[in-house]
């Protein structure tokens, strides 16, 4: 079998397209890397839209955890306590348990029957679980730097009339995200390289479709070889990594394109680990 | 355990309950936290030891040694961490048969490594199979416990290499012209001063241990998730204490251990890093002074 036909079998088959049996014998590094690479597929999946998502809620959180009212600080604060300081590991196995428990048949709400099985799948309880922590990592630091905007710039965004809501949305908002950037960038860094904890907790992987870790995991069970998937994994992190920092680098210079290049905030790698 | 507990199947209620959480099984349950517990306890001295160490290199004078600590430092960046765990693991495992393979295996002639896979002897096998199946455990924590260590200290070594960045340069120039050597200004300048700097990063990496601890379950060591699996999943009328599905309650359990790990960590270190940050030239140390006035 040639290369270019193992791609064509199995290039989309982490999403079901392809051949149906994964190798069994005479594992070639072609077919490593083509798996993998599909596996991947699942890996941005998460990644992305857990972020898309989760930016949205986290900006809300935020402002909750800065309000005066402790009727919303309190419940802000339990939350990014629950999702920041316990594993993500039980995060799953808890979720996927609390999922499975839904009625099978699917709730009665106003005359509706709403299905709840989607809900135990990975794509869709894994992107959940992923969505809230991510928000509550993101929240931390959007709150961070909400609590770091310069005091003069509100002051004289006040002396100018700009009050209220304008003043958040033309003041604000922009320092916050423009401050919180470069800490948000290894946030989004760090939240890709956790999607590979999806297949290895609580939610099954379907007829062998997995992420990139689950087919690697695969191969390293069969040939009792490790050296050879995990760098291949390592190297498409390593590729997907840099095209994070590729694009919020882009975003970054964006919210700096006001100021004068020296006081510009740079993103900085650090590294990161398990959460 | 109880003599009320000799017949489970009569019994209801509070004695019911009792009984069911002093179970053998619920016993070695309490007992893995315990494994979790000394995971921590082993872990954390040894990541540090590491980690200074690989710090110490990354600033040695001699420059394989200064490559050797900058390449331990650059290990961990931009790779998910599990890939480590997953690696370093088998990996071992296949050095430690790999040397005994040399050593005991009568017949070298067939390669090790066929093709992509790896062979060894049935002798040169890494607990012998017919070893107590405690003896898996232990070495299967074993290799748990050096693989967290080699990953958390490549971590510890970056917070430390920076923090001894950190410390300002005119102290040490200070201590230079003082007269004390490199050992001494090391010993006596650098290292005192350089926790301050290193704490709020080492604090991140203590909580990250924590919660990095339920990837022993990946490492196939019984561990707590491992046994709110079994004693939670659906127990048929076959066992002495039949009970619907209740992983759910169990791992709610195992969530309330973390955030109390987590809060009491929080406690605790956030005293230590108020007694480091005492007459420091710091901001901290600066509003500790002002405050005392």
């Amino acid at each position: 079998m040639s290369c270019w036909e193992t791609f064509t079998d199995y290039a989309l088959r982490s999403i079901g397209i392809g051949a149906k049996l994964l190798p069994k014998t005479d594992f070639t590094i072609c077919q490593q890397f083509t798996l993998i690479g599909s596996g991947l597929i699942w890996n941005v999946y998460f990644g992305a839209l857990a972020l898309l998502f989760g930016f949205v809620l986290a900006n809300a959180l935020a402002l909750a955890r800065i309000a005066h009212s402790p009727w919303l600080r309190k419940p802000a604060e339990w939350f990014v306590f629950v999702f920041r300081g316990s594993p993500l590991f039980i995060q799953f196995f808890l979720a996927y348990e609390l999922l499975v428990m839904l009625p099978r048949t699917g709730i009665e709400l106003f005359g509706l029957t709403l299905t709840s099985s989607w809900l135990t799948k990975a794509w869709a309880g894994a992107l959940i679980v992923l969505f809230l922590n991510t928000a509550a990592y993101s929240a931390e630091i959007f709150y961070g730097a909400l609590r770091s905007i310069p005091k003069g710039d509100l002051e004289a965004a006040e002396a100018y009339g700009i009050t209220g809501f304008a003043k958040f949305r033309r003041i604000q908002w922009p320092t916050m995200l423009r401050l919180a950037w470069p800490s948000y960038t290894n946030e989004a860094i760090f939240l890709f390289q956790s999607t590979t904890l999806v297949f290895f907790s609580g939610f099954p992987a379907l007829s062998q479709q997995g992420d990139a870790l689950y087919y690697a995991n695969y191969f390293a069970d069969k040939t009792f070889n490790p050296f050879i998937p995990y760098p291949i994994v390592a190297f498409y992190f390593v590729l997907l990594t840099l095209a994070v920092i590729w694009l919020f680098g882009r975003i970054n210079r964006h919210l700096n394109r006001h100021l004068p290049q020296n006081i510009r905030s740079r993103i900085r790698l650090r590294p990161q680990l398990i959460r | 355990m109880f003599a009320a507990c000799a017949t489970p199947k009569v019994i209801e209620g509070l004695t019911w309950a009792m009984c069911y959480l002093t179970s053998g099984k619920h016993l070695d349950f309490y007992g893995s936290f315990v494994t979790v517990l000394l995971l921590l306890a082993v872990t954390a001295p040894v990541a540090m030891a590491l980690g200074f160490g690989g710090a110490m290199a990354a600033r040695s004078q001699i420059a394989p040694l200064r490559w050797f600590g900058k390449a331990y430092t650059a290990m961990v960046r931009g790779v998910p961490d599990i890939v480590y765990f997953l690696f370093f693991v088998i990996a071992l495992d296949q050095g430690i048969e790999y040397l005994n393979h040399l050593r005991v295996c009568e017949d070298l002639s067939q390669p090790v490594f066929r093709g992509l896979e790896f062979h060894v002897c049935a002798e040169a096998k890494v607990p012998p199979a017919t070893a107590s199946p405690f003896m898996f455990q232990a070495y299967s924590f074993g290799l748990a416990v050096i693989t967290f260590a080699i990953v958390f200290g490549a971590f510890v070594a970056n917070v430390i290499y920076g923090a001894m960045q950190a410390v300002p340069r005119a102290q040490l120039e200070t201590a230079e012209a003082y007269g004390m050597s490199h050992g001494q200004v090391f010993r006596r300048v650098l290292v005192p001063q350089m926790w301050t700097y290193a704490l709020p990063g080492l604090t991140n990496l203590w909580m990250i241990l924590i919660k990095a601890t339920p990837l022993l379950f990946l490492l196939s060591v019984k561990d707590i998730v491992y046994y709110a699996r079994e004693l939670g999943g659906t127990k048929t009328q076959a066992y002495d204490y039949p009970h619907p599905d209740w992983r759910l309650y169990y791992f709610l359990g195992l969530l309330v251990f973390y955030l109390l790990m987590t809060k009491l960590s929080e406690i605790v270190l956030t005293r230590i890093s108020n007694r480091l940050s005492k007459g420091q030239a710091t901001a901290a140390g600066e509003a500790m002074r002002k405050a005392a006035i």
